[in-house]
């Protein structure tokens, strides 16, 4: 694998594991925030046209 | 030339033109954000050598660095945008601005906590009042003081002007401080702690790091164009076009 | 109307207001006093420890005296109106804003640097230290007041502005409080510290010109609203 004997060499970085998968764990986490949160505000705003709909029709 | 320009300028500040036009480019700096990423990120994972003094630690930086850059470029167009909308009164300027503020926080953020956890095995600390990273946390108090305003507003309207000035009072401040930070920082310390310092950097690992810089460029042009979309639906929510596009959005759902 | 007499006109009317409310007046200063002294109760009562803090303890503490007190700076003008009437005169509000920020720094800032050498004898700090310690408080306590008026200017159409305030000010403060602290503790390690005064010095050049400024763009956004 690359630059790796094998793939726990892969996952053990030589020690440095924990930090390297701890960071890029963080920046995962990140990205999701980044892609969940546009989500989560343009299904309330759909929500929020619809209950507006309602509302009118009443 | 100078015509066409300024034409080309008016279409994307109408906030219904940029609602249009913007759909393409969001899909294809997606696309492209992925795909440069993945390649980057495996590349700087599995494939470049291992660094001779920090060992695989440095892998680290192909997501600390461009976090980095990234939450600086962010500030610096926040109150780009903030200029733009104070002078020219243009909305869209405003609706950009406040939404890139979370995703440049959350870059600020990102950047200080890899810089931390690459601290642990370099410095064999978490956490060391080090020039960059006490000025990054300082940057990013600075996003949380716009996020913080924007809310305090009972107008959005108010919202988007007070924050405007603040992001442009920051901004002539940010070298201020960058410089009275690394200058506190070696009167404090001497030079005992040095992080990349990048010894020059060997070809294989220097590829993927700049592709990983583009990679989140990209990436972040794509958030920034879609939230602000949502957020031209969020504030002009009577104009027929906005109740037409929801309509539709929640019909596919 | 000379300029100067415009000027005295709104120092004594500053001033006036100031004092009818003198409770208000005492705050920042007992802020600053049992604030002061919660140090060496929560950390040492070790005089060489506290001694070696006492520059930043003192410094931070003055800052947030006087931060707190900025909030009232323009509200109740803004409340009853008169400021809106205040930035239509034809008195340029620059200076109007300039003459109010001078005096709000007058009443707390000025006392709070009064008072520091107490203080300072209280945490140990060596006593040649003092006159450099209050120059530099004063020159900070009037950049924290000139910049502070900018981020009073943005919420003062809030009912609680005051928190909030201090977050939006306090990052944009770091640079003073390095330069501050600097100057005082250079001259009690006997290094040069002329380099750090001069460039307290032209922090607060700076904001004494453009402060004024920015705060008025950011009152007439409030009042527009």
């Amino acid at each position: 694998m690359g630059v790796f004997e094998s793939f726990s060499d892969f996952m053990a970085m030589d020690g440095h594991g924990i930090y390297v998968w701890l960071s890029y764990a963080v920046a995962t986490a990140v990205i999701v925030f980044n892609i969940v949160s546009p989500r989560l505000l343009r299904n309330r705003l759909i929500s929020e046209h619809k209950r507006r709909l309602r509302r009118e029709q009443r | 030339m100078w015509q066409a320009l300024v034409r080309w300028f008016h279409r994307w500040t109408s906030p219904k033109i940029f609602y249009q036009i913007s759909r393409p480019w969001i899909f294809w700096s997606s696309v492209a954000a992925i795909a440069i990423l993945a390649v980057a990120l495996t590349w700087g994972l599995v494939f470049a050598p291992v660094e001779r003094l920090q060992g695989n630690s440095y892998r680290i930086i192909f997501i600390h660095v461009p976090s980095a850059f990234l939450s600086q470029a962010i500030y610096l167009a926040i109150a780009i945008m903030g200029l733009v909308g104070l002078v020219w009164r243009i909305k869209l300027a405003f609706y950009a601005a406040k939404q890139c503020i979370p995703i440049g926080a959350s870059m600020a953020l990102l950047a200080l906590v890899t810089g931390a956890i690459w601290g642990k095995p370099t410095w064999g600390t978490w956490w060391v009042w080090d020039a960059r990273l006490t000025s990054m946390l300082v940057l990013l108090f600075l996003y949380l003081g716009l996020w913080a305003l924007h809310n305090a507003m009972e107008r959005q309207e108010t919202g988007d002007r007070a924050a405007a000035i603040l992001a442009l009072v920051g901004v002539v401040n940010l070298p201020i401080i960058k410089f009275s930070v690394v200058w506190w920082n070696t009167l404090h310390q001497p030079a005992t702690l040095k992080l990349t310092q990048a010894p020059p950097m060997h070809i294989s690992m220097l590829i993927p790091f700049l592709m990983a810089i583009v990679g989140f460029y990209l990436a972040a042009l794509a958030w920034g164009l879609s939230r602000t979309r949502l957020e031209i639906l969020q504030r002009e929510p009577n104009a027929r076009w906005v109740r037409e596009e929801l309509d539709q959005l929640g019909s596919a759902r | 109307m000379t300029l100067t007499a415009v000027i005295q006109g709104i120092m004594r009317r500053e001033l006036q207001l100031a004092f009818r409310r003198r409770a208000e007046l005492l705050n920042p200063l007992l802020f600053f006093l049992i604030v002061v002294s919660l140090f060496p109760i929560g950390v040492t009562p070790e005089l060489a420890r506290l001694s070696e803090m006492a520059v930043g303890v003192l410094w931070v503490t003055a800052l947030l005296a006087n931060l707190l007190s900025l909030d009232l700076l323009f509200r109740s003008d803004f409340d009853d109106g008169s400021l809106e009437q205040q930035l239509m005169a034809n008195v340029p509000a620059s200076l109007l804003v300039l003459v109010k920020v001078v005096t709000h720094w007058l009443v707390t800032g000025l006392p709070l640097t009064l008072m520091s050498p107490m203080l300072s004898l209280m945490l140990a700090l060596p006593s040649e230290a003092i006159p450099l310690l209050m120059l530099t408080l004063a020159l900070g306590t009037l950049t924290l007041s000139l910049l502070g008026g900018i981020g009073a200017a943005l919420t003062v159409g809030l009912r609680k502005g005051g928190l909030l305030l201090t977050v939006l000010i306090m990052p944009l403060f770091v640079p003073v409080i390095i330069f501050g602290t600097g100057a005082v503790s250079a001259f009690i390690d006997q290094l040069p510290w002329l380099g750090h005064l001069a460039l307290l010095a032209a922090m607060v050049t700076g904001s004494l010109v453009l402060a004024p400024l920015v705060t008025v763009l950011a009152l007439e956004i409030a009042v527009e609203d």
